[in-house]
């Protein structure tokens, strides 16, 4: 049997059940963000984990020119090894009839029997190599795919420079090759990069690799130290063209992977505590506004004998049933949401497999902090209805006492008509109170403001990037360094506009115990088509007696212009290079460092080499340029502006950026939430106050007009509020939304303050008209009657 | 239930009652002695704001006097901490307002078992309202009421609980003379056959009669206190 007290927690649920909606809402999407940025993260890192480990990816990686087998039991003697594979690897192209040029791949050797010790594939469709057969190759499955090709197919490739027909046994995926990047390319496009995987057999014979290997891949024990084990098998294999060995931290594919899951760690570090913080302090300011108007019955209640205990235990099982039911239905939404965001994840990493998993501990933190500030709320409010004694507390609607508001309702008096002046002089009585709701519906307005400029921010990136950044048409990758002349060649070709030449060199580059695998990059002095620019976007010279870095690299190797850092080259000599930084670029994406190419090539001692050009083209030429480009045999890529803009964007959009679009939804309904809770809670403060008004003559306009200036007092307070918010919200929200990958800039966006005022605007109005119906279905006798 | 000493139900020695501070004071009570035996059957008449209301929310145990004391019995009310009084409500107070403060909420008979849930020896919630001759409303909600039956809910929540002491805030304010009766009829079985001390505040002096003892406010204080020796019914006052 339910006590009456419970009776009446239940009637007062359903009394207000559109409001215990709305409150239940906001904390909702609260936890809804931070479960379902913990299940994409732990889904995301256990994905990885679990791929890694099932199909047995090497932890390390060491590139020969020529290594024969019989090292290899020198390699797994090294303390920390714990095994060894050799695989033949190189380069090949792929010219594909409907590609107007070739498309650039990864060659590499499956053992002719068995599967491999190390980075072993995961054949999906078609079938294993024949050994005996050696046309016959399996294909990236993500490159297959884009471009329509299954087994049985046949393509035409050029391996080791010869040309050959390949057919096509199967399709395979493989966690070395989640993202597939082209060289040169800021984003992963499917479509311009291939891996090939071909028999030992038949590819011993195409590189000429007969007894030997091109790169050893190892396993290591769990005591490994990396560096030492790197420094080992580096001389081991220094006398057959060994290139350096590195870590799986420096593999292209899983450093994009594990930059994205960092990317998400921050995120769900950063973000739920904010969404969480504010729904708690909305919910806090609600819930006290609540069990203020409940003052009479909490008297009441007393004056029967009820304790003070047990009057907040009836208070807060109230509070605990709207947070407890808000949390669990932010749990369930945040796990469908995070499932249907890691399935997207899933498809663009394409993972054969996904294993969701949301830690348990973040639903326990989201029940928590839910029913912890609810109850706080409720908290502070009852102290201060318990500081009353029970007459008082109980003393009919106590007229408030406005004749002590002093100058400022004199003022009022003079200025206004009747309406206008209860309006003022309930906002000059309450003033915490107005503040109060100000604060909350600006906070809802910051947050909208943040995320909305958060999306507006990515959108700047990418017209940045490739207005400003790189302003080419086209970029021309060769499939070895050349020279200089190589422009004149393309210069002359119908439909180039402009020519400018670059070089990309493979290096490691340290400072102390900071140390970053990438490139750099010379470009000329002062480049049109690419360029380093500052962060005024104004283009930076660049210079032949220093290196110019992005401001991303200078912080990940802690340097700053001025100091020196080491450069060992990755390629030819491999000199070891020590140069000043002499200035930051500001990047969007990638970590580049940038060269006057002339420098770069001295310090090489390669002269007028070059690996690339950017072009500039007239469209009306581009598939007879297209034609020419493809007859060029030593160009190995072009990829055309739009394309690479195109991957970009796919990148922004399907990878961790893409929870800016799920956090301005939730901005959203944090906002409508705040917005209609202050409007409905006013309206139960004043229904008696109203409804007399209303009995006395006042019109339902006027009267509509007494509550709803209210709002309309609140909500112009808020926007100053808002902004200031917003402000501050912006800076952490871009932190937790920058990688390595792609850097958000902090860039205040005008027009998100001005979406998200418009959005509280809407929610006003919306809320207001939504009370204004009740208010006009008031029942007259029934409101003047009981008191609520 | 601790055991009550003595038959004095009430004893008060230089009460007083301010509210607000310096020039906007208002001295609501001004010094009351009053002694009241248990069983007693209590009206008190005065004008409007003569502290009538401040009295009895001081006796009940809902508020604190200024200065002077009170006692329940052996029991000083003045010196009690906030769960003392609470118990004290609790065990022995039946209440009925100047408004009915009933719970909006709640249906007439779950507004009576509020109390009786938290009783020691309370009666049926619907043998109150049948005493209050409310058995067919029992499931109304108070917007479903008259003033005069939600009037008759708040007696029979305070007679339920069978409490030592009832303090009725002018309880037939809002009642045709009719039903007036009924309710002093229910107020007078219950001080005569519980032995509840009863101290009911009314404008209707014609109430007088009916009480052991008539106490006269005016401005703060008490002004007169009648001994009746004879009493009368309810049934025969004249209204
Ligand atoms: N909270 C308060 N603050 C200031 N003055 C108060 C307060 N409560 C009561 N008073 C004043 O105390 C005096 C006594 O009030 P009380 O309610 O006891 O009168 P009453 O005799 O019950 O009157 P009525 O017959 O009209 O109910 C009145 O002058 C009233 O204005
Ligand atoms: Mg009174």
């Amino acid at each position: 049997m339910l006590s009456a007290l419970d009776k009446k927690l239940l009637r007062d649920l359903g009394r207000m059940k559109m409001q215990a909606i709305a409150i239940g809402l906001v904390i909702a999407v609260g936890v809804v963000v931070l479960v379902m940025m913990d299940g994409l993260f732990h889904s995301l890192s256990q994905t990885k984990d679990t791929y890694y480990d099932r199909y047995r990816l090497a932890q390390a990686y060491a590139p020969a020119v020529r290594a024969p087998k019989y090292l290899l039991n020198n390699l797994a003697a090294i303390p920390g090894v714990d095994s060894v594979m050799g695989r033949m690897r190189g380069g090949g192209l792929i010219d594909l009839p409907q590609e107007d040029v070739p498309i650039s791949a990864a060659v590499l050797s499956l053992p002719d029997h068995g599967v491999p010790r190390l980075n072993d594939i995961y054949l999906a469709e078609g079938n294993q190599l024949d050994p005996s057969r050696e046309n016959q190759a399996i294909l990236l499955r993500s490159f297959a795919n884009a471009h329509g090709i299954s087994p049985g197919d046949t393509i035409s490739a050029t391996i080791n420079g010869a040309r050959r027909k390949l057919e096509i046994a199967g399709l395979a995926q493989s966690p070395e090759f989640l993202i597939s990047m082209a060289p040169g390319e800021l984003a992963p496009d499917d479509k311009r990069f291939a891996v090939l995987w071909m028999s030992e057999t038949s590819l011993g014979a195409a590189f000429d690799l007969r007894g030997a290997f091109s790169e050893a891949l190892f396993s290591l024990t769990r005591d490994a130290k990396l560096p030492q084990v790197l420094d080992r098998v580096d001389q081991v294999l220094a006398n057959y063209g060994g290139t350096g060995a590195y870590g799986i931290e420096d593999q292209a594919s899983n450093r994009f992977l594990t930059e994205e899951i960092k990317g998400l760690a921050t995120q769900s570090k950063i973000l739920p505590p904010i969404f969480l913080a504010i729904a708690a302090f909305l919910l806090n300011i609600v819930i006290s506004r609540m069990i203020q108007s409940e003052r009479e019955q909490i008297g009441l209640l007393k004056a029967f004998g009820y304790s003070s205990f047990e009057v907040s235990a009836h208070y807060f099982k109230f509070v605990l049933a709207i947070a407890i039911g808000g949390a669990l239905v932010g749990c369930l939404i945040g796990v469908m949401v995070g499932r249907s965001y890691a399935d997207l994840f899933q498809q663009y990493y394409k993972f054969p497999f996904l294993v969701f998993r949301v830690d348990p501990q973040a639903f326990i933190i989201g029940i928590l902090v839910s029913v912890f500030t609810a109850s706080a709320g409720a908290l502070f409010v009852l102290r201060n209805v318990f500081a009353l004694t029970p007459a008082v507390a109980m003393r009919p609607p106590a007229p408030a006492d406005y004749s002590t508001a002093g100058g400022f309702l004199a003022v009022v008096n003079r200025l206004f008509d009747q309406p206008t002046r209860m309006v003022l002089r309930r906002v000059a009585r309450h003033p915490g109170r107005a503040f109060g709701a100000a604060l909350g519906v600006g906070a809802g307005m910051g947050l909208s403001a943040a995320s909305i400029g958060l999306m507006m921010t990515f959108t700047t990136v990418v017209d940045q990037t490739f207005d400003y950044v790189d302003r080419s048409d086209m970029t021309v990758v060769f499939a070895a360094l050349r020279s200089d002349k190589t422009l004149y060649e393309l210069n002359a070709l119908e439909g180039v506009a402009q020519v400018e030449p670059f070089r990309v060199v493979p290096v490691i580059m340290r400072n102390g115990l900071h140390s970053h695998k990438g490139a750099l990059t010379g470009l000329i002095a002062n480049p049109q088509q690419f360029r380093a620019v500052d962060k005024n976007l104004n283009p930076i010279r660049l210079r032949d007696d220093g290196i110019i870095i992005a401001k991303s690299l200078a912080k990940k190797l802690a340097i700053a212009p001025g100091q020196t850092m080491t450069i060992e080259v990755q390629e030819g000599e491999r000199p070891i290079l020590s140069m000043p930084i002499v200035g930051i670029a500001e990047t969007l994406s990638g970590a580049p460092a940038y060269l006057q190419i002339g420098a770069l090539n001295r310090a090489l001692k390669q002269p007028n080499q070059i690996s690339g050009a950017y072009l500039q083209i007239d469209e009306k030429y581009q598939s007879e340029l297209y034609e020419s480009l493809k007859a060029m045999p030593f160009i190995a890529g072009a990829s055309l502006k739009s394309t690479s803009r195109e991957a970009f964007e796919t990148l922004m959009d399907q990878s961790a950026g893409s929870m800016r679009y799920v956090m301005s939804f939730i901005a959203a309904i944090i906002t409508f939430g705040i917005v209609y809770n202050s409007a409905r809670i006013a309206f139960a403060e004043r229904a008696r106050d109203l409804a007399s008004l209303r009995v006395i003559g006042f019109t339902k306009g006027e009267t509509a007009f007494v509550l709803l200036g209210e709002l309309a007092i609140m909500v112009i307070l808020a926007v100053p509020i808002g902004i200031a918010f917003g402000i501050g919200l912006n800076v952490a929200i871009v932190e937790g939304f920058s990688t390595d990958l792609y850097q958000i800039p902090n860039q205040l966006q005008p027009e998100a303050f001005g979406t998200a005022g418009i959005a509280v605007l809407v929610s006003s109005i919306f809320s207001g008209w939504m009370v204004k119906r009740n208010m006009d279905g008031l029942n007259l006798v029934s409101a003047l009657k009981t008191r609520e | 239930m601790h055991k009550l000493n003595g038959d004095t139900a009430f004893r008060t020695q230089g009460l007083t009652k301010t509210y607000g501070e310096g020039a906007a004071a208002v001295h609501a009570l001004r010094g009351v002695d009053i002694a009241i035996p248990t069983g007693e059957m209590v009206v008190l008449l005065g004008p409007s704001g003569s502290g009538k209301s401040t009295l009895l929310n001081i006796l009940g145990g809902l508020d604190d006097a200024t200065n002077g004391t009170a006692h329940f019995f052996d029991r000083e009310l003045t010196t009690m901490g906030e769960r003392a009084l609470t118990l004290y409500r609790r065990e022995h107070v039946g209440f009925v307002f100047q408004f009915y403060n009933l719970m909006p909420s709640l249906t007439a008979k779950e507004n009576v078992e509020l109390v009786t849930e938290i009783a020691d020896d309370p009666m049926d919630a619907e043998h109150a309202l049948s005493l209050v001759g409310l058995t067919e409303r029992i499931n109304h909600f108070p917007a479903q009421l008259s003033g005069g039956e939600q009037q008759r809910v708040a007696i029979a929540r305070a007679v339920a609980k069978q409490p030592t002491v009832m303090f009725c805030d002018e309880p037939t304010g809002a009642l045709d003379s009719k039903t007036g009766r009924s309710v002093l009829n229910v107020l007078q079985t219950v001080n005569q056959e519980l032995g509840t001390t009863v101290m009911i505040v009314t404008h209707a002096a014609a109430t007088a009669a009916m009480a052991d003892r008539v106490i006269h406010f005016a401005d703060g204080g008490v002004r007169e206190v009648i001994e009746n020796t004879t009493k009368l019914t309810a049934d025969e006052i004249e209204w």
